[in-house]
């Protein structure tokens, strides 16, 4: 049996401090007080209509991510540290992008070369030579991390193209703040609340030169894409229009809405759709979500992009094992936060060791997302890793593969009382032309089935508060 | 200024849950005068005045209660049915969730989750009542949530002319269906049994029996009806206050375009003074029901002008 770290037992069963409060609190609240509060975050999620969009079912396709509403916590130290190294990898991660787009000293420094960044499917040939204003390509960035022990943190993956989710994390805070105002009370939590105000000056710091306040937008596909409700969320939260591609028009390089009042100046669009629909002028023909010019635009620096198309060459696994790398190579640093080993099968040598070890490692496809068509060794039948190890063989430049991580558990609410279950952590960490923004925590994902490790929505996974704690955490008040 | 498509957004929405309130007024007026007067008649009429009726005559040979009521509540061979116009308020609501405020969005959504649990019994006699109510709460809960938390830009003027252009329209239906029984030459036997009912009816229809009473003190008359509906300020469903809160509206979102103005604020203009300066008995002299005629196409025209004006 493996030993897993619990974030509120440690590995040695004794409560950790962080969670003194709450496992006091937990021992004394009867389960069907608990129930009652679970089943009234149901209904509060439901009422606010935060639902995602299931693309694979039939009937209903607006569903509700299972919430769980025994929250994760840090403490002030734990993140202290982290937010030292989140800060430091996206530094690096956009000086990447800016080299990868401009000098290439990298290559020049042996450590990639041309081919690998060429060749690559998420390199954006319209981007080389353009600087975007601030030098910022991955304004907004979720950075997946997971933890094994006391001390042990890992960087599971780089999001830099559009991550979602963090809508989830504010109206997480907010249904708990409603539902249990006395654990507010008597602990003391860093609030989250001042993400979207951190987004929107993130934003208008990129901005071009403008007469008056530069108008920010949020570029949706529209209603029925699975992350609209964080889109129509955060232009709310911020107070910005939320358009979609038919909204918008090119005149002579600049970009505008149609208003009730005719066409409106746009500076800084906050696109969440992917490159490939951006400009169907420069991208696919056949994309009406985006705007017609738009790129020529952007070049012309009369527009800002966020994320710049072209960041997701910063994210892909293939890439990640050089992160490290990265940050000494550009910062002259030791990397804070560690890289889980990755062995990236288009190299022989690697591809067959991890034929020869599938049982323990987990293969992923290089750029897949969502947690589908990956194998978990450990949880595998003999069956399933031989039809994997064919497409491996096929095709083995599009995986992956890192060795199966002991992820921390988190006492999470189950139908039979409480019992641990697999956790992981994404940060959102704001880049702008000023400055770098983390709001303390981030979006907790639970792999809600009983050793799963799994945590993704997509296939079953639901959240979790995560709470910081002040700096001077001195029990009860 | 606001998105063009916000402003289209937030006018359907409003125009989609005026709808659904006056249908469940419509409902409750045909089913309580059922009894009283002809069944079959009072059920055509409901059907006419929600636009509907041919629709109707495809999908049933002959109007019964049950089938009408059931039509007009939930049919999918309905789009006006009112629950295709709460599916098609949250639609709209949806696509601008960002300009409604929260307690916009959940006026609409909670009715539309609700609606999602009625099974036909909800719209048999028995329960026809109760669920019509229902109807009410949540376009009430909805009117009440944006006149008290939304702030006053230009979202919020552009919902108040979507209610108000839907209930002009929306009452001028319901007159014209039954001008034939307020014809003044007709009504000779002015405090006749049926004839009290009917014109009782009429105002039912658009919850105004105790207004008549307040304004009036005297026994239900025909021009008393007319004017009540169609002149009078007071009258908070007649054409003259929708109107008067139309020319509001886009006086409001003129001055916020720097006073440009355009056609749809020039037709306003002129019907509402038109309800302003008229008189019932002049109406009924050139004829009732081509004064409603023209009050249904003029709102129509002045639909499409603002959009015209604002939507493209």
């Amino acid at each position: 049996m493996r030993q897993f770290f619990d974030d509120m037992h440690g590995t040695d069963g004794d409560i950790r401090a962080a969670y003194a409060e709450i496992a006091t609190w937990l021992a004394q609240t009867p389960p069907d007080t608990l129930n009652a509060k679970r089943e009234e975050a149901e209904r509060l999620f439901r009422r606010i209509g935060i639902t995602f969009a299931v693309y694979t079912e039939g009937g209903d396709t607006e569903r509700l991510i299972p919430f769980d509403i025994i929250p994760r916590i840090l403490d002030a130290d734990e993140w202290a540290f982290l937010e030292r190294g989140l800060k430091q990898r996206v530094n690096a991660l956009n000086l990447f992008l800016a080299d990868v787009y401009g000098a290439r000293e990298i290559v020049r420094a042996g450590k990639l070369t041309n081919e690998q960044i060429d060749g690559h499917p998420a390199y954006c040939v319209q981007m080389q030579g353009v600087m975007p204003p601030g030098g910022v390509y991955t304004h907004v960035a979720g950075i997946d991390l997971v933890r094994t022990g006391v001390n042990d943190f890992y960087v599971l993956e780089d999001n830099c193209r559009t991550p979602s989710g963090v809508s989830y994390m504010l109206e997480n805070r907010s249904v708990m703040m409603r539902l249990f105002p006395e654990l507010f009370a008597r602990i003391g939590v860093e609030p989250v609340a001042r993400y979207p105000q951190d987004l929107l000056r993130t934003l208008q710091s990129v901005a071009p030169l403008a007469d008056d306040e530069p108008c920010v937008v949020v570029l949706t596909p529209g209603q029925f894409n699975s992350a609209y409700y964080e889109h129509s969320f955060l232009a709310d939260e911020m107070g910005v229009e939320l358009v979609e591609g038919i909204d918008l028009v090119v005149r002579e390089k600049k970009v505008y809405m149609r208003t009730t009042g005719g066409l409106k100046r746009v500076h800084v669009i906050y696109r969440r759709i992917d490159d490939d629909f951006l400009d169907p002028m420069v991208f696919r023909a056949d994309s009406a979500l985006g705007a017609f010019g738009l790129m020529e635009a952007y070049r012309a620096g009369n527009v800002a992009l966020a994320n710049a198309p072209g960041a997701g060459i910063a994210d892909d696994k293939a890439i990640y094992m050089h992160v490290p790398e990265m940050i000494r190579f550009y910062l002259g640093e030791e990397p804070i936060l560690n890289n889980v080993p990755t062995w990236d099968c288009a190299n022989d040598g690697a591809l067959a060791y991890v034929l020869d070890h599938l049982e323990e490692l987990v293969v992923k496809e290089a750029r897949g997302s969502g947690g589908y068509g990956m194998l978990v060794g450990p949880h595998s039948t003999k069956k399933t890793r031989d039809a994997f190890a064919k497409k491996l063989r096929e095709n083995p430049s599009a995986y992956v593969a890192q060795p199966t991580l002991a992820l921390s558990t988190c006492p999470t609410f189950v139908a039979d009382g409480t019992a641990p279950r697999h956790v992981d952590l994404r940060p959102f960490v704001l880049s702008g032309a000023d400055s770098v923004r983390i709001v303390p925590g981030g979006l907790t994902r639970v792999a809600l089935s009983e050793g799963s490790l799994v945590v993704n929505s997509s296939q079953g996974g639901g959240t979790k508060d995560t709470w910081v704690l002040h700096t001077r955490q001195n029990g009860a008040k | 200024m606001m998105l063009a498509r916000a402003a289209e957004s937030l006018f359907w929405l409003a125009r989609y849950m005026e709808r659904m309130d006056n249908l469940a007024r419509l409902i409750e007026a045909a089913q309580s005068m059922a009894g009283v007067l002809s069944e079959t008649e009072e059920w055509r009429s409901a059907l006419t005045a929600a636009g509907v009726d041919e629709l109707y005559d495809t999908v049933y040979e002959t109007v019964s209660p049950q089938s009408a009521a059931l039509f007009l509540c939930t049919s999918p061979d309905n789009p006006s049915a009112i629950v295709s116009c709460l599916d098609l308020a949250r639609v709209n609501a949806r696509a601008m969730r960002g300009a409604l405020t929260r307690d916009m969005w959940e006026a609409v959504n909670q009715g539309w989750m609700e609606s999602r649990q009625l099974d036909a019994s909800a719209f048999t006699a028995a329960r026809l009542p109760e669920t019509l109510d229902w109807v009410r709460t949540i376009s009430t809960r909805f009117a009440g949530a944006y006149e008290t938390t939304m702030l006053r830009n230009e979202n919020y003027w552009f919902v108040r002319l979507g209610t108000f252009l839907e209930r002009a329209d929306n009452t001028a239906r319901i007159l014209d269906v039954k001008y034939h029984l307020l014809l003044p030459e007709e009504s000779s036997g002015v405090g006749g049994m049926l004839d009290y009912y009917q014109w009782t009816s009429v105002l039912r229809a658009v919850s105004a029996v105790r207004a008549y009473q307040w304004v009036y003190r005297e026994e239900v008359k025909p021009w008393n009806v007319a004017e009540l509906l169609l002149l009078r300020p007071e009258m908070p469903r007649s054409l003259r206050a929708s109107y008067d809160a139309i020319t509001e509206c886009l006086d409001r979102i003129a001055a916020m375009h720097g006073g440009q103005r355009g056609e749809c604020h020039r037709i306003a203009g002129a019907v509402a003074s038109q309800l302003r300066y008229g008189r019932i008995g002049d109406i009924f002299q050139s004829g009732l029901h081509e004064h409603l005629t023209e009050q249904i196409e003029r709102a129509a025209e002045l639909g499409d002008q603002i959009a015209a004006h604002y939507m493209r």
